[in-house]
């Protein structure tokens, strides 16, 4: 033991440059426990895209299909269904789609590619539920026969997924990539020109 | 007994039983909701030795949790009943922890200086709640999936971070099996023990200060203030003798255990009548569509929470505005919490206090109890209107409290214990 007096300097930088390194490598250790919990390769793999064969679905039909573990609608809208987008339109919250809720070339009246096809994700952007697809008496206003309900929580979305107001869901409907890949075929997850 | 002094010269066994249990001073005029905090005690033990059996036949994953659960019903010996002990349990755990807080509001328990206890046992709620909630995921039903949709969508509401952070807790980008996997190392490990850690700490800070009573009045007075006879006549540990004269107190052993003892055997008939004549308590225990297995492509038609977070869900559902309502759910948890605070009233007990504090308390709990009917409903206008007109009023409880209860008008406080 030297008799030296305790220099009080050097023992509290000592102290906070051992808590300091001793603080990093906590932070360090913590990064494996919390990346662990980011989705797997795995995962990551079953979120590819997916091909839909799509000549044989009827004017006015819905045909589910699973990408990324979600439900996702294609529906091919009827002319009925294209008209009763401007009426209503005073009552919906973000009827030009503002909200980055669709690629670009989706944002548009219909938000699709092309009109008669309407692809969207279908889970409710409030809560994650499925909302149901009503093709008549939607009986929201005279000529709009057709939309989506969430039986959760009343949610309203029309034809082209853009919600209404009052209800408890924030934005339209999310709108996934995809493109065409022939007349008959539309790839769900993935833009054109993508690799 | 020579191996009781082999024990107590290594560790201090027989000073803590008498620190804790048989010299422990509680004040005697405890009544029925003094009941609830060692019911809350069976329960997690309950909770806990089921648990582990459960957990011996149960298969964490998306393929094979449902049918492992109707295995457990079906081919294992007495599995309906320890899957039923335990559902039943869950349920029951939120009828005492429910009963054991608004004991706490009645009585002004949370007052200084039991802040902390009040806060132990706020954490234990929301631990109580996170682990209520991640099991019930584990069965892999319809309402299983789709409840968890829902709540962990709530954390999508937080503004830039939502998306990504919903991803990191499913672990992929619906609810899945990494999902399951990861609720159930959560549910069985990680959240009970953190709850019994809790639990201890509440107990602790509550032998610190000492029971609060229906009365509200301390039992231990200034060292020296009371004659000697009228003190309390039975040996309470030096530890509090020491510090205090102590009146009107009962050791813990065997006064209350005994007292204990007896509601529980009422409280284990009740118990016992649920789990073999109602297991699903008519679909608020257990509710219907938990029968189907889990399908990530339909919604069922009507989602609802277990009957215990209702009361938070139909806030959550009041609010017009995702985010908002997120926030004022947690809200209603973070005020409660922070009641003793907002109390700043003079007296503790609802006997002493005014006729104000008495309607607004009753209101608060009429409130409460309306929310959590509407929040197992489906939101129509009506309901909507009556929920918000509830949530008003449950947070009006809070504010109004903070306004009056500085110059509340209180009775005056008896001595002593009363009757």
């Amino acid at each position: 033991m030297s008799n030296a007096p305790v220099d009080k300097g050097r023992r509290r930088f000592l102290t906070v440059a051992t808590s300091v390194v001793g603080g990093a490598g906590v932070v360090g250790a913590a990064v494996p426990f919390i990346a662990s919990w980011n989705p797997s390769a795995k995962a990551r793999i079953a979120g590819a895209p997916v091909e839909v064969k799509i000549d044989k679905v009827e004017p006015g039909q819905l045909v589910r299909v699973e990408w990324r573990g979600s439900p996702v609608w294609i529906i091919r809208r009827t002319q009925e269904m294209l008209d009763s987008l401007p009426l209503i339109e005073g009552r919906l919250r973000d009827p030009e789609s503002r909200e980055p809720q669709q690629p670009d070339y989706a944002r548009n009246q219909h938000r699709s590619i092309d009109p008669e096809w309407f692809i969207a994700v279908g889970i409710c952007t409030h809560l994650g539920c499925s909302p149901q697809f009503i093709d008549r008496n939607f009986g929201v206003a005279e000529g709009v026969d057709s939309g989506f309900f969430c039986p959760c929580h009343g949610s309203r979305f029309d034809i082209a997924g853009r919600v209404f107001q009052g209800v408890p869901a924030p934005t339209n409907l999310v709108i996934p990539p995809h493109y065409f890949v022939d007349s008959e075929t539309v790839l769900v997850g993935e833009e054109e020109g993508a690799a | 007994m020579s191996l009781m002094n082999w024990i107590d010269k290594r560790i201090p066994f027989s000073n803590t039983m008498k620190l804790h249990v048989t010299e422990y001073p509680a004040p005697k005029n405890f009544n029925f909701w003094y009941l609830m905090g060692s019911l809350a005690i069976v329960v997690l033990v309950n909770q806990i030795v089921t648990g582990i059996w459960l957990t011996m036949s149960y298969n964490p994953s998306a393929e094979g949790a449902f049918a492992s659960v109707e295995y457990i019903m079906r081919d294992v010996e007495y599995g309906w009943l320890l899957r039923y002990m335990h559902s039943t349990g869950a349920s029951a755990f939120f009828v005492v922890v429910y009963l054991h807080m608004f004991r706490g509001l009645m009585y002004g328990s949370y007052q200084k200086p039991r802040e902390l206890l009040w806060i132990f046992g706020m954490l234990i709620f929301l631990v109580l709640m996170a682990e209520a909630f991640m099991g019930y995921l584990l069965p892999w039903g319809q309402m299983s999936y789709w409840g968890a949709q829902v709540i962990i969508s709530l954390f999508g509401a937080i503004p830039i971070i939502g998306d990504d952070l919903t991803t990191w807790i499913r672990g992929d980008y619906v609810i899945s099996g990494a999902t399951l996997n990861r609720f159930f190392a959560l549910h069985v490990i990680a959240l009970p023990l953190v709850l019994v850690i809790l639990v201890f700490l509440h107990l602790i800070a509550l032998h610190e200060v000492g029971s609060n009573n229906p009365d509200g009045v301390e039992i231990k007075k200034p060292k020296g203030s009371v004659p000697e006879a009228e003190q309390a006549k039975f040996k309470f540990h030096e530890r509090y003798t020491n510090k205090y004269d102590i009146v009107d107190a009962i050791p813990f052993h065997p006064y209350y255990t005994v007292k204990d003892i007896v509601g529980l055997v009422v409280f284990l008939i009740l118990c016992s009548l649920v789990i073999f004549y109602a297991p699903t308590m008519g679909g608020f225990f257990l509710e219907p569509p938990n029968f189907q297995a889990a399908d990530p492509m339909v919604t069922p038609e009507h989602i609802a929470p277990v009957w215990y977070f209702t009361p938070f869900y139909a806030i959550l559902r009041a609010v017009p505005d995702k985010l908002g309502g997120v926030i004022l759910m947690f809200a209603a948890i973070v005020m409660l919490a922070l009641i003793p605070w907002l109390d700043r009233a003079k007296a503790r007990s609802v006997r002493y206090r005014s006729t104000l504090h008495k309607a607004n308390l009753t209101q608060f709990a009429i409130s409460f109890v309306i929310l959590g009917y509407l929040g197992a409903m489906p939101a129509t206008d009506l309901y909507t209107f009556i929920a918000r007109v509830c949530t008003i009023l449950y947070f009006g409880f809070f504010i109004a409290l903070f306004f009056y209860s500085k110059n509340e008008k209180i009775k005056p406080l008896p001595e002593r214990l009363t009757k």
